[in-house]
Parts: C-alpha cells; sequence; structure tokens
C-alpha cells in the first residue's frame, strides 16, 4: 500500500516516499519517514510493513557504517551497497523473509561513475539497475508517466518534476489517499531533505 | 586433543603466568601515551621505524571504534586487529539496538570484558594488547567532558588523567607525566606535554610520532609532520634556553 518513488539524473537521484504508516483501517501515523540515510552519499527508500521496514533499513543502514570505519573511512560505491542489500534480502528469503521492497539511490564521486544511480529491488530479492522506478501500486500508474518523460541528462529541477507529476496522477487516480509525501535528493553534496507533506520530526 | 583445558591457569603462589607475560608482549609494542586536556584529549603514539619498502601510511596505531570514540594501542599488531573489529562491530550493535550511540566507558567495559574472556575459557590465549580509550562523555552536571580508559590484557580497565602504555619506559614516563600534568591544561598545552614525554622515547622527532587531538562532538585532528615539527621545535627551544641560563648562572 505504500509507495515509492525514484528517478535517476544527471548528478544523483532523487526518491520519494508516502508518508502514512497504517494496517488495516488504522492510520497509526501520517509523517513517517520511510527513506533512510545509508552512507554520505546513498539512502534507502522502502516500502512494506513498519516492522520489516525499520528493522531492515537500521540493520542495512549499521552494517554499511561498520564497513566504512572498519576499511578506513573508504566508502562503498552505490552498485556494491545495492548488492549487499540484495544478499541479505536473500538470505533471509527461505529463512524469514523480510517483506520489503525497496529502491536504493546513490552517488557516486568521479573516481567511480560521477553521476546517481538508482537500483530497484523486491522483497524475493531481484535486483536490477534502473533510471526510474516505482514499488508498490504506484508503479501501475507512474511508470507510464516515467516512461514518457525520462530521458537521459535530466537536471535536478526536472528530476522533481517528473515525481510532482507522478504524485498528482496518484492523488487522482489511485483509491487510497495518500495526502504526505517526503522527497529528498542524493547527490554530490549528500542526501538531504526537499521537502514533505509532514514534518517527521513532529511527535 | 580436546580444546577445553584452559591456556591461563594459576601458579602456586597465585599469578596467572599468561597474563604476565601478555603485558610483556605490551612491553615490548611501541609506546601510547594518552592526556586528557580541560576541553580535550591528546592521542600519542611512537611510530617505530619503517623497513624502507614498507608504506607507513597502512601502519595505524590510533583509530577510530565508533565516531564518537578513538582508541590506541600498544602490543601485538594482530591482536589489537582483532580485538578492534569486535568492538567496532559491537559499537554499531549497541547503535542499531539503542538507537543511541555507546559512551567511552561502554566500550571501555566492552573490550575490558573481551580481554577477561580470553583469560578464562580453554583453548585460547590472552590478547597480548593494552588499549588506551578517548572520547567524551557526560558528567554529573550532564556536560560534556573528555575522558580516557585504559584496558589491559588482564582485562582491567579504569579512568585516567594521563596514561602510558607500551615500550620499556613506561614506568619512567609516567613519572614525567605525573610531574608535569595539571587539570585545566587546554588543547595546546595538552598536545605539548604528550609531545614532550614522547621525544624522551623516540629517535628523531616528528617523523616517527603520530598525535591525534580528539576533540569532541565526534571531531578528532591527526596532526600533520609539519605541525608536530613545530612543537617539537618550541620544546628543544625550551630546552636550549634552560640550558643557556644554566650555564650562565653557574658560570
Amino acid at each position: 500500500m505504500d509507495t515509492v518513488i525514484g528517478v535517476q539524473y544527471e548528478g544523483g537521484v532523487i526518491l520519494a516516499a508516502d508518508q502514512s504508516n497504517a494496517r488495516s483501517i488504522l492510520t497509526y501515523q501520517s509523517n513517517l519517514d520511510k527513506i533512510t540515510k545509508l552512507s554520505p552519499s546513498s539512502a534507502l527508500a522502502v516500502s512494506g510493513p513498519n516492522s520489516d521496514l525499520v528493522n531492515f533499513s537500521e540493520y542495512i543502514s549499521k552494517n554499511i557504517s561498520l564497513y566504512q570505519l572498519s576499511n578506513d573511512g573508504l566508502q562503498l560505491s552505490t552498485h556494491a551497497q545495492a548488492n549487499y542489500c540484495r544478499g541479505e534480502l536473500a538470505t533471509a528469503l527461505r529463512k524469514g523473509p523480510y517483506q520489503v521492497n525497496c529502491l536504493l539511490g546513490g552517488y557516486d564521486a568521479p573516481s567511480g561513475k560521477g553521476k546517481g544511480s538508482l537500483y530497484w529491488m523486491d522483497n524475493y530479492a531481484a535486483l536490477s539497475k534502473v533510471n526510474y522506478g516505482c514499488q508498490g501500486y504506484a508503479s501501475n500508474f507512474c511508470l507510464s508517466i516515467m516512461d514518457r518523460d525520462w530521458t537521459e541528462g535530466l537536471d535536478q529541477d526536472q528530476a522533481v518534476a517528473i515525481v510532482d507529476k507522478c504524485i498528482r496522477e496518484l492523488e487522482v487516480r489511485f483509491v487510497m489517499s495518500q495526502p504526505n509525501f517526503i522527497v529528498k535528493v542524493v547527490d554530490k553534496d549528500g542526501v538531504r531533505t526537499l521537502k514533505f507533506g509532514a514534518d517527521p520530526a513532529d511527535n | 586433543m580436546s580444546y577445553d583445558r584452559a591456556i591461563t591457569v594459576f601458579s602456586p603462589d597465585g599469578h596467572l603466568f599468561q597474563v604476565e607475560y601478555a603485558m610483556e608482549a605490551v612491553r615490548r609494542g611501541s609506546t601510547a601515551i594518552g592526556i586528557r586536556g580541560k576541553d580535550c584529549v591528546i592521542l600519542a603514539v611512537e611510530r617505530r621505524a619503517l623497513a624502507k619498502l614498507q608504506d607507513p601510511r597502512t601502519i595505524r596505531k590510533i583509530v577510530p571504534v565508533d565516531s564518537t570514540t578513538t582508541l590506541a594501542f600498544a602490543g601485538l599488531t594482530a591482536d589489537a586487529r582483532v580485538l578492534i573489529n569486535k568492538t567496532r562491530t559491537e559499537a554499531q550493535t549497541y547503535r542499531l539496538t539503542c538507537e543511541d550511540s555507546p559512551s567511552v566507558e561502554y566500550m571501555s567495559r566492552f573490550i575490558a570484558r573481551t580481554q577477561q574472556k580470553y583469560t578464562q575459557r580453554g583453548g585460547v590465549r590472552p590478547f597480548g594488547i593494552a588499549t588506551l580509550i578517548a572520547g567524551f562523555g557526560l558528567n554529573d552536571e550532564n556536560e560534556q567532558v573528555p575522558v580516557l580508559y585504559q584496558t589491559d590484557p588482564a582485562g582491567t580497565y579504569s579512568s585516567w588523567r594521563a596514561q602510558v602504555i607500551g615500550g620499556r619506559n613506561a614506568k619512567s614516563l609516567r613519572e614525567f607525566l605525573e610531574k608535569n600534568y595539571n587539570d585545566d591544561m587546554g588543547m595546546k598545552e595538552a598536545t605539548k606535554l604528550a609531545v614532550q614525554a614522547l621525544l624522551e622515547v623516540v629517535d628523531s622527532g616528528a617523523k616517527n610520532m603520530e598525535i591525534c587531538v580528539v576533540k569532541g562532538a565526534g571531531e578528532k585532528h591527526t596532526m600533520t609532520e609539519a605541525e608536530v615539527a613545530v612543537v617539537v621545535k618550541e620544546i628543544e627551544a625550551e630546552i636550549e634556553e634552560g640550558k643557556q641560563q644554566k650555564t650562565s648562572t653557574s658560570s
């Protein structure tokens, strides 16, 4: 029921996720931040039940911190982080699967690729590098918009415009009401929040 | 042969010889000094002369174990690597379960607990290292204050205002620190004291020392060789001045 959207552009990645935390007929909160910072230049947007969402993203982010601390500050590339994530999902798959679907977006400094990369991962531990992607019912509505509008060499504003268009489409056509979305950008200056519907820090 | 027999057993007169031999291994390591100033902790280590073909940047004696805790060790480098890896994992596990950064005291307690475990288990020997752990913690008035802990192969740990581990001259260096330490030292003073103490054991100055200033809130700064050389020059100038004064008053 969650919506997670990601768009890669020249210089980074935009990640967006809805902010509702709900189960059955009850909404627990509507200011949840489902996008976790993994490293100074990568973030993981996760959809799924809140327990797995939080457990999985915290576990991955702490392990990536451990790697960096243990390796003299060496940053893992986005490709490595995505494959690590997938590996954890795969290991858990036949034991106690994480029911999470994620989009991992990261920026690699010029010595690597000098651009943003986006990885699509599902709860069966399938991994694919994509230019844009969605998780959840949103994909039924938004993939066609991104198919039409995404091109190589977008800038940040154009990428955010595509994400906004997707969100507006969901507001009109998706049966569930998702009033709040949080949008983050991952680029050479790190991970930061561009806008949110409700402040995740509000208690 | 079953490995349930402990290697560290008591001697008739109550000694744990393996632990004492481990402490001897620490003494054979290169010196590490920790000094707690009023707003910083200085970790200073002796960088023993390396083989010409060796890359000095890959020899790390002052390492981060967490974003807010720094560690220096003396003794067997390989043992240190293993213990430091365990400690780093523990720090992240703490962060995962408690959603908070572990205190320096917690990390020291963990290291000490681990070192002790290896003196009381079958088939293992103690770690041949002593560690100095530096960082910031909260005092009774909830203010951030610098803290320095030391652990040894026996598994004891305690907080120190200044301490020396490793090297043959640890005892005399400790006496030097006791004589010259005062509670109110700022960053410059504490650094100078650390360099002064290291100069007593180190061969030839700045290039054989590594000095790290832990400033608080996860900030730390490893001094460049040039910066250390400046402090060394200052100290040497003072010594010269002292000598000059002596000769002028005596003649």
